[in-house]
C-alpha cells in the first residue's frame, strides 16, 4: 500500500515537473557521456598498449650511403660490423633481455615500406638503398630499452637505436590529454547537473507543499515523505545515465565498431561490449549525484 | 493528557515572549477553549503540542511524554497521536472527499481494504454521507471543514487541536461544525480548540483558558468567552483583554503607571 502511494507520488511529481525534469535528464545525460568518453579513451588506451607493447620492437638501424651519425664514420656499415652487432646481441649480457630478435635488410625494408605507403606516390621516388637495415629486437621488457639503447649507439656501424614505443607513448599521451579535457568539462557538467537537480527538487517540494504539510500533520514518516522527491531525481538522472551509456555505445558499435576500424584495420578498437562495463559505472553516478544533491536540498527545503 | 510546566516559547529576544511561564493542564476527554485576542499566545501553544516548535524553557508534556525527549525520528508517532483543523481547511483541491480523508491514512501506511472501511464510517460521523466523491470546491465552506475534520480523526488520535475552525464560517455553520467537534469530543478525543468566536464559547460552555500576551489570566471550566467573575478591580482588565469593553471603570494611578502585562498576570494568578 505504502509503496503503491510512494510510486503514485513519484508519478504525479514527474508529470507536474515534465519539463525540468526533462532537463534533469538532458544534463545528466551530457555531463555523463563525457564522463564516460574519459574512460572509454582510457579503456581503448590500455587496450592499444595490450596490442602494440607486444608487437613494438626496439630497432636498430645500421649505417648506410649518406648516414651522418658519429658511429658511422667509416661510410655505410661493413658486413663485418654487422657480425659484431649479431654476436653481441646474442652475447649473454644482452641476451637476457632479449625475446629474439632479426635482421631486415634494405630489400626488406624496402619491400616493408612499399605495403606500408603503396597508396602514395612517394614509393616510387625511393630505392632499397635509401633505406637502412636494421636489426629489429623483441625485448622480454620493454621497459629495459635504456640498456639495448646504451649498449648499441655507440657500436660502429649503428646509426640510431629508436624504441617505437615511444611513437606510441605521444599518442597515448594525446589521447590521456583529451580525455582529461573529457573529465574537466563533465567535472562543469556535474556542477551544472546537481545544482539543478537542487532546483527541481526545490520546485516540486513547493508545488506540492500543501500535501507534505498534511503529510507531516498526520504523523507520516519522513521517508514518506521525502522519499517521492529523492526517488523522482535519481530516476530523471538514471535515465540520463541510461542515455549517456546508449550513446557510448552506440559510439563504440557505429563509429569506432564500422567506420574507424576500416580506416585503420591494424588498430584494436573497443568492442562495443567493453562499454557496457562503464555503464553501471555512470549509471551509479547518476544515482549518487541525484541522492545528494536531493538529500541536500530536502534538508533546506522539507523540515519534518 | 497535556501539560504544560513552566513553558516559555521566547521568538524573537528582544521581543516579549511569545508564551511566558505557562503551567497548563488539559486531561484526557476534555474539551477546553482557547481564547485570547491575536498574538495572544494560541497558536504558539497549539505548534508546541506538535512539535512543530520547541519550548524555549519548561517542559510540554503530551500523553505522557515530555515532547523534548521524543527523537526527531520519532515525532511522527507523536502527530498520529494528534489531529489537527484549521481556519482554512487546508484540502486537497485536486482529490475528492473520500480521497482527502483517505489520504491521511495512506501516508502512515494503512491498507486499502481498512482505508475502504474506516473512511465511510467517519465521513458519517461528521455528517457528510454520499458526499464522498465531490471535490472540495463543490462543497459548502462548512461541508469542507467537515471533510478536514474527518481527516484529523480518521486516525482515531487521542487529542484534536483545532485553530479557529470556524473562523471562515457563518455562526449556523459553525454551530454545525461544534456539533461535529463536541460528538468527537464524546467519543473520547480530548479536544483544545483556539477561537476568537464568542457565541460558540458562550454556547458551548466548556472550560476556558484565556490568553493574554503569553499568559494564562483566566481559566475556568464551564465558563463564558469573557469572565463571570465580577471583580471589580480586575473586570476591567479582563475585559480589556478580551477587547469587549475598553470603557474604565476604575482607573488607579498605579495601574496606569506600571506596565500592563505585569498587571494583568497579576490578575491572572489571583485566579488561578
Amino acid at each position: 500500500m505504502r509503496l503503491a502511494f510512494i510510486l503514485g507520488e513519484i508519478g504525479s511529481g514527474l508529470r507536474r515537473n515534465l519539463s525540468m525534469v526533462v532537463s534533469v535528464i538532458l544534463v545528466t545525460f551530457v555531463s555523463l557521456t563525457f564522463v564516460g568518453a574519459a574512460g572509454m579513451l582510457q579503456l581503448q588506451i590500455n587496450q592499444m598498449k595490450g596490442y602494440w607493447y607486444d608487437k613494438v620492437q626496439v630497432a636498430i638501424f645500421l649505417c648506410s650511403d649518406g648516414s651522418t651519425a658519429a658511429g658511422c664514420a667509416t661510410g655505410p656499415v661493413t658486413p663485418e660490423q654487422q657480425e659484431n652487432l649479431r654476436a653481441l646481441l646474442e652475447s649473454p649480457a644482452v641476451a637476457q633481455y632479449v625475446n629474439d630478435f632479426q635482421f631486415e635488410s634494405k630489400d626488406d625494408a624496402y619491400k616493408q615500406f612499399k605495403e606500408q605507403f603503396s597508396n602514395s606516390p612517394i614509393v616510387d621516388s625511393v630505392t632499397p638503398d635509401q633505406l637502412p637495415a636494421s636489426f629489429r629486437i623483441n625485448m622480454k621488457d620493454p621497459e629495459k630499452y635504456e640498456i639495448i639503447s646504451e649498449t648499441f649507439s655507440s657500436q660502429a656501424g649503428v646509426e640510431t637505436v629508436i624504441d617505437q614505443r615511444q611513437l606510441l607513448e605521444r599518442l597515448f599521451s594525446a589521447m590521456n590529454a583529451a580525455s582529461l579535457v573529457a573529465v574537466s568539462i563533465a567535472g562543469v557538467m556535474i556542477v551544472c547537473a546537481i545544482l539543478l537537480i537542487a532546483t527541481t527538487i526545490r520546485l516540486s517540494a513547493f508545488s506540492r507543499r500543501r500535501e507534505t504539510g498534511i503529510m507531516r500533520l498526520v504523523g507520516a514518516s519522513k521517508i514518506v515523505i521525502q522519499l517521492p522527491f529523492i526517488l523522482e531525481g535519481v530516476i530523471a538522472a538514471v535515465i540520463g545515465a541510461a542515455l549517456a551509456s546508449a550513446t557510448l555505445w552506440a559510439v563504440a558499435q557505429f563509429f569506432l565498431g564500422d567506420y574507424l576500424s576500416q580506416q585503420y584495420p591494424d588498430t584494436a578498437f573497443i568492442s562495443p561490449g567493453q562499454t557496457l562495463i562503464l555503464a553501471p559505472a555512470l549509471i551509479g553516478t547518476g544515482v549518487l549525484l541525484a541522492g545528494i544533491s536531493s538529500l541536500l536540498t530536502l534538508r533546506r527545503y522539507l523540515r519534518v | 493528557m497535556i501539560r504544560f510546566e513552566n513553558v516559555t516559547k521566547v521568538y524573537d529576544q528582544k521581543a516579549r515572549p511569545a508564551l511566558d511561564s505557562i503551567n497548563l493542564e488539559i486531561d484526557r476527554g476534555e474539551f477546553a477553549f482557547l481564547v485570547g485576542a491575536s498574538g495572544s499566545g494560541k497558536s504558539t501553544f497549539l505548534r508546541l503540542v506538535l512539535k512543530e516548535d520547541r519550548a524555549s524553557s519548561g517542559a510540554v508534556y503530551v500523553a505522557g511524554q515530555n515532547v523534548a525527549k521524543i527523537s526527531s525520528w520519532r515525532v511522527p508517532r507523536l502527530r498520529r497521536g494528534i489531529g489537527v483543523v484549521f481556519q482554512d481547511f487546508r484540502l486537497l483541491p485536486q482529490k475528492t472527499v473520500f480521497a482527502n480523508v483517505a489520504f491521511a491514512m495512506q501516508v502512515i501506511g494503512k491498507s486499502r481494504s481498512v482505508i475502504r472501511d474506516t473512511v465511510p464510517e467517519v465521513l458519517k460521523t461528521v455528517g457528510l454521507e454520499g458526499k464522498e466523491n465531490r471535490l472540495p470546491h463543490e462543497l459548502s465552506g462548512g461541508e469542507q471543514q467537515r471533510v478536514a475534520i474527518a481527516r484529523a480523526v480518521v486516525n482515531r488520535p487521542g487529542i484534536l487541536l483545532a485553530d479557529e475552525p470556524t473562523g471562515n464560517l457563518d455562526p449556523t455553520t459553525s454551530m454545525g461544525i461544534m456539533g461535529v467537534l463536541d460528538k468527537i469530543n464524546q467519543n473520547g478525543t480530548t479536544v483544545v480548540m483556539a477561537t476568537h468566536d464568542d457565541d460558540i464559547v458562550n454556547e458551548m460552555r466548556k472550560r476556558v483558558v484565556e490568553l493574554k500576551n503569553g499568559v494564562v489570566i483566566r481559566d475556568e471550566a464551564r465558563a463564558l468567552y469573557t469572565s463571570m467573575i465580577p471583580v471589580v478591580g480586575q473586570s476591567r482588565r479582563l475585559r480589556d483583554a478580551s477587547g469587549r469593553d475598553p470603557e474604565p471603570i476604575t482607573v488607579s494611578a498605579a495601574s496606569s503607571r506600571t506596565g500592563a502585562p505585569a498587571e494583568v498576570r497579576a490578575a491572572g494568578e489571583g485566579q488561578l
